[in-house]
C-alpha cells in the first residue's frame, strides 16, 4: 500500500498559538508606542474594520459555501443599530450597544439568508443584493434612522469602555483591535468547531451533508446569522472607530465587493486570509497613490490618477488569482515552507 | 487471489475499545458480536422476523424514462443484499428511492415497520440508514478523520456556542467524535491518512473513508451503490472484506450494489438483479447465476445490436 504511505515531511513545526499570540504582543505592546497618527487613522484602523469584515463573510463563503454580495448592509445595520441603540437606550454600555448592534445584523442576516434555502451560487449572490439595496434604501428614506439629522451624516459617539475615555487615535486603535481579536478568536473556534465542520460539509457536498444528519437548513441560517453578526460589528468599528460618522453611503454595493475581494485574494475559508487580504486592500492604494503621485503628480490631474489607480488594483487582482488562485494564504505557506526548508538543510 | 491479511488482523480485534463501552456508546456494537453464545443471531434469527426494510411496488420515471417500475424487495435484517443490472437498470434510481433522496412515483418503503411515500431523508441517520454514493460524495475540504467524524453528526446536540466556549455537551461530543472515529479510522485501516485532506487521497482510499464515514454512524442498514468501482482486483476483494467484517462486527444489514459479478456472488446471501427498471430474479447467487433471463439479460455477452437496441427501447424510440 504505497498510496497509504503519508507525507511524513517533519518540518519543525512551531505550536500553532505562538504567531498569533507575538502578532499580539507586538499589537498591544509595540504598535502604540512607535506609530504615527497616520499608521493608525489611514491604515491600522480600516485594516482592522475589513479584516474582521473579512472573516464574517468567509465563515458565511469560504466554510459555508453562500456567496453574498451583501456584506456592506450588514456593517451599515450594525452601524445604524449601534448608534440608535447608544442614543436612545439610557445606561447602555457602549459594548452592549454594540453587541446588540450585532444581534440586529444577524437578524437582518438571517432574513436574508432565507432565500439560500432555495437558491445556490450565483441566484443567491443576486438574491443577497436585495440586502444590499433594500438596508442603504431604508437608511436613507427613514430619516429616523440617523436621528432626523438633515445631512444624513451623523457623529458617532464617543468610544469609551467602563468610563475610559479611547477617543484619541490610539485609544480607538486598542479599541477596534480588541474587538477583532476577540472575535477572530471566537470564529477561529467556530469554523474548527462540530459547526464549522458542518458548515464546509455543506458547502462540498449539501445532499451527503443532509444524508448523515447535519440539519442543512438550520446551518445555514446560522452561518448567515454568524456572519452577519461579526460583519455588524465590523460595521461598527468603520463608523465609530474609523470614520467617526454613521452615514449609508459608505455601505454601498462597493464596498461589498472590496470584502468579497478581501475573502478572495487573501484565501477563501481561512481565518488569517480575511487580514492579509484586508492589508492588501488596504495598504496597495496607499502605496500606488503614492507611487503615481510622485512619479506623475505634476503630469496628470488627481481624477485620472485616481482612475489608472483602480485599473492597476483590477488587473493585479486578476493576476494574481490567475496565479495563485488559493489567495495569499497559500503564498504565504508555501513562502514560509521553502524558508524552513532551505534553513533545514544548511 | 492472495488476501491482504493485514486487513483481516486488524479485524480480529474488537472494533471499539473497552472504554468506548464503558461510555455506553456504540449501541448497535453492544449485540451479537459481544456475546460468544449468540454468535451467528444476525444471519439466521433474522429470517423469522419481519423484514428490516421492504419495497412494495415502487415506481419511478424522469419523463418518458423508466427508472423504477413495479419493483418489491426485501431485505432481511442482518443479510447483505446485493442489486445488480446492467448499467441504467436502475440501481442507483432504487437506493436513491430508500435513501429518500428521490420520491417515488408509487409505491411505498417500509423501514422497521414503517412506511413511506417518501423516507425522509434529513431524518435517514436517525433511523439507522447510512449510505455511500457512487460518485464520490466526501467533503473535500474536511481531513479524512473529519470527513469520518462528521458521520457523527447526526448526534450532535451542543449548540455552536457551546463549542465554540468549550462548555457544556460539547466536550464530552469532542470525546466521541475523536474515540469513535479513530477506531473506525483503525478498523478500515485508514489511520495512516488520518489528518490528509480526503480530497487528495487516492480514489480507492476515498471509497473507504465514505464506507468509514457511513460506518461511523453505526447504522442498521448500510446502502452501498458501488463501493468497489474503479478499483483494482486486489482492492476490490480487500472492500469486500471491509464490507463482510463490518456486517459481522455491527451486525449491520448490507444492501450493495455492485457491478462486478464475482465479488457479488462471493459476498452476497440474495441478489436481485434489475433490468431496465424491472426486477427480472431475485434469489441465492446460485439461483441467479442459472436464471436464464438473468444469463440473457446481464451475465451474457450481449451483442453490440442488441446494447444499441436496449438504449433506443430506453430512450423510447
Ligand atoms: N436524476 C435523474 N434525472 C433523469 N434521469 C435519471 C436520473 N437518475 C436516473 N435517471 C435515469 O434513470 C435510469 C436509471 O438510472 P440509474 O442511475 O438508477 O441506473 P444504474 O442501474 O445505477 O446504472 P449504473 O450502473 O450506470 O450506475 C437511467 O436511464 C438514468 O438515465
Ligand atoms: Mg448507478
Amino acid at each position: 500500500m504505497a498510496a497509504i504511505a503519508a507525507d511524513f515531511s517533519t518540518a519543525p513545526v512551531l505550536p500553532k498559538w505562538i504567531a498569533p499570540v507575538l502578532l499580539l504582543a507586538v499589537a498591544y505592546g509595540v504598535v502604540p508606542l512607535i506609530g504615527s497618527s497616520y499608521l493608525f487613522e489611514a491604515i491600522l484602523l480600516p485594516f482592522l474594520a475589513l479584516g474582521l469584515a473579512g472573516v464574517g463573510l468567509n465563515i458565511l463563503t469560504g466554510y459555508a459555501g453562500q456567496v453574498s454580495l451583501g456584506s456592506a448592509a450588514f456593517m451599515a445595520a450594525g452601524a445604524f443599530a449601534a448608534y440608535n441603540f447608544n442614543l436612545r437606550v439610557e445606561g447602555l454600555p457602549l459594548i452592549g450597544s454594540i453587541f446588540l448592534a450585532g444581534i440586529v445584523a444577524a437578524a437582518i442576516g438571517i432574513v436574508f439568508g432565507l432565500p439560500s434555502l432555495r437558491l445556490k451560487g450565483f441566484y443567491l449572490a443576486v438574491s443577497t443584493l436585495a440586502a444590499q439595496f433594500f438596508v442603504q434604501w431604508a437608511l436613507t428614506k427613514f430619516s429616523w434612522f440617523s436621528n432626523n439629522s438633515a445631512s444624513g451624516v451623523i457623529d458617532a459617539p464617543k468610544l469609551s469602555i467602563g468610563g475610559l475615555a479611547l477617543d484619541g487615535a490610539v485609544g480607538r486603535y486598542l479599541f477596534a483591535l480588541t474587538i477583532v481579536s476577540i472575535l477572530t478568536f471566537l470564529a477561529y473556534r467556530l469554523v474548527s468547531s462540530q459547526t464549522g465542520r458542518n458548515f464546509i460539509a455543506i458547502r462540498d457536498n449539501e445532499t451527503a451533508a443532509r444524508i448523515i444528519g447535519i440539519p442543512v437548513l438550520k446551518t445555514k441560517l446560522l452561518a448567515f446569522a454568524i456572519s452577519s453578526f461579526i460583519i455588524g460589528v465590523a460595521g461598527v468599528i468603520w463608523a465609530f472607530a474609523y470614520l467617526r460618522t454613521v452615514e449609508p453611503d459608505g455601505f454601498d454595493l462597493d464596498r461589498s465587493f472590496q470584502i468579497l475581494f478581501i475573502i478572495i485574494i487573501g484565501g477563501l475559508a481561512s481565518i488569517r486570509g480575511a487580514f492579509f487580504g484586508a492589508a492588501l486592500i488596504v495598504v496597495f492604494p496607499l502605496g500606488l497613490s503614492r507611487l503615481s503621485g510622485f512619479l506623475l503628480g505634476d503630469v496628470f490631474d488627481s481624477g485620472v490618477l485616481d482612475m489608472s489607480q483602480r485599473i492597476v488594483l483590477g488587473a493585479l487582482i486578476i493576476l494574481f488569482l490567475i496565479l495563485e488562485p488559493d489567495g495569499l494564504v497559500a503564498l504565504w505557506d508555501r513562502i514560509r515552507r521553502r524558508l524552513l526548508f532551505a534553513w533545514q538543510s544548511t | 487471489m492472495p488476501l491482504p491479511t493485514y486487513a483481516l488482523g486488524a479485524m480480529e480485534a474488537s472494533v471499539y475499545a473497552p472504554e468506548v463501552f464503558a461510555r455506553g456508546l456504540p449501541s448497535v456494537l453492544q449485540p451479537a458480536h459481544l456475546s460468544e453464545g449468540d454468535a451467528g443471531a444476525a444471519g439466521s434469527t433474522a429470517n423469522a422476523a419481519a423484514p428490516l426494510l421492504s419495497l412494495h411496488g415502487i415506481g419511478l420515471a424522469f419523463g418518458g424514462v423508466v427508472a423504477l417500475a413495479d419493483i418489491d424487495l426485501s431485505v432481511r435484517s442482518g443479510e447483505i443484499r446485493a442489486i445488480i443490472g446492467p448499467n441504467g437498470a436502475g440501481k442507483s434510481s432504487l437506493i436513491n428511492v430508500i435513501s429518500g433522496v428521490y420520491r417515488p412515483d408509487r409505491g411505498q418503503v417500509r423501514l422497521a415497520g414503517v412506511g413511506y411515500a417518501q423516507v425522509p431523508t434529513q431524518r435517514l441517520a436517525h433511523l439507522g440508514v447510512a449510505r455511500t454514493f457512487q460518485n464520490l460524495a466526501l467533503f473535500k475540504g474536511l481531513s479524512v478523520l473529519d470527513n469520518v467524524g462528521s458521520g457523527l453528526a447526526y448526534k450532535v446536540r451542543s449548540n455552536f456556542a457551546g463549542q465554540v466556549l468549550g462548555i457544556g455537551r460539547s466536550r464530552g461530543e469532542r470525546y466521541d467524535f475523536l474515540s469513535c472515529t479513530d477506531q473506525i479510522l483503525e478498523f478500515l485501516d485508514l489511520t495512516a491518512v488520518r489528518d490528509r485532506l480526503a480530497g487528495t487521497l487516492p480514489y480507492g482510499l476515498q471509497k473507504r473513508v465514505e464506507l468509514a464515514r457511513a460506518l461511523v454512524a453505526e447504522p442498521r442498514l448500510l446502502l452501498l451503490d458501488e463501493p468497489m468501482a474503479g478499483m483494482t482486483p486486489g482492492e476490490k476483494s480487500e472492500m469486500a472484506d471491509f464490507v463482510r467484517a463490518a456486517r459481522d462486527r455491527f451486525s449491520t444489514t448490507v444492501v450493495l450494489i455492485e457491478h462486478d459479478v464475482g465479488v457479488v456472488m462471493g459476498l452476497s446471501d440474495r441478489i436481485a438483479v434489475l433490468d431496465y427498471g424491472r426486477k427480472i430474479a431475485d434469489g441465492t447467487p446460485d439461483e441467479v447465476r442459472n436464471d436464464q433471463r438473468v444469463i440473457d439479460a446481464y451475465l451474457g455477452v450481449a451483442s453490440d445490436n442488441e446494447a444499441l437496441s436496449r438504449d433506443e427501447a430506453r430512450a423510447g424510440i
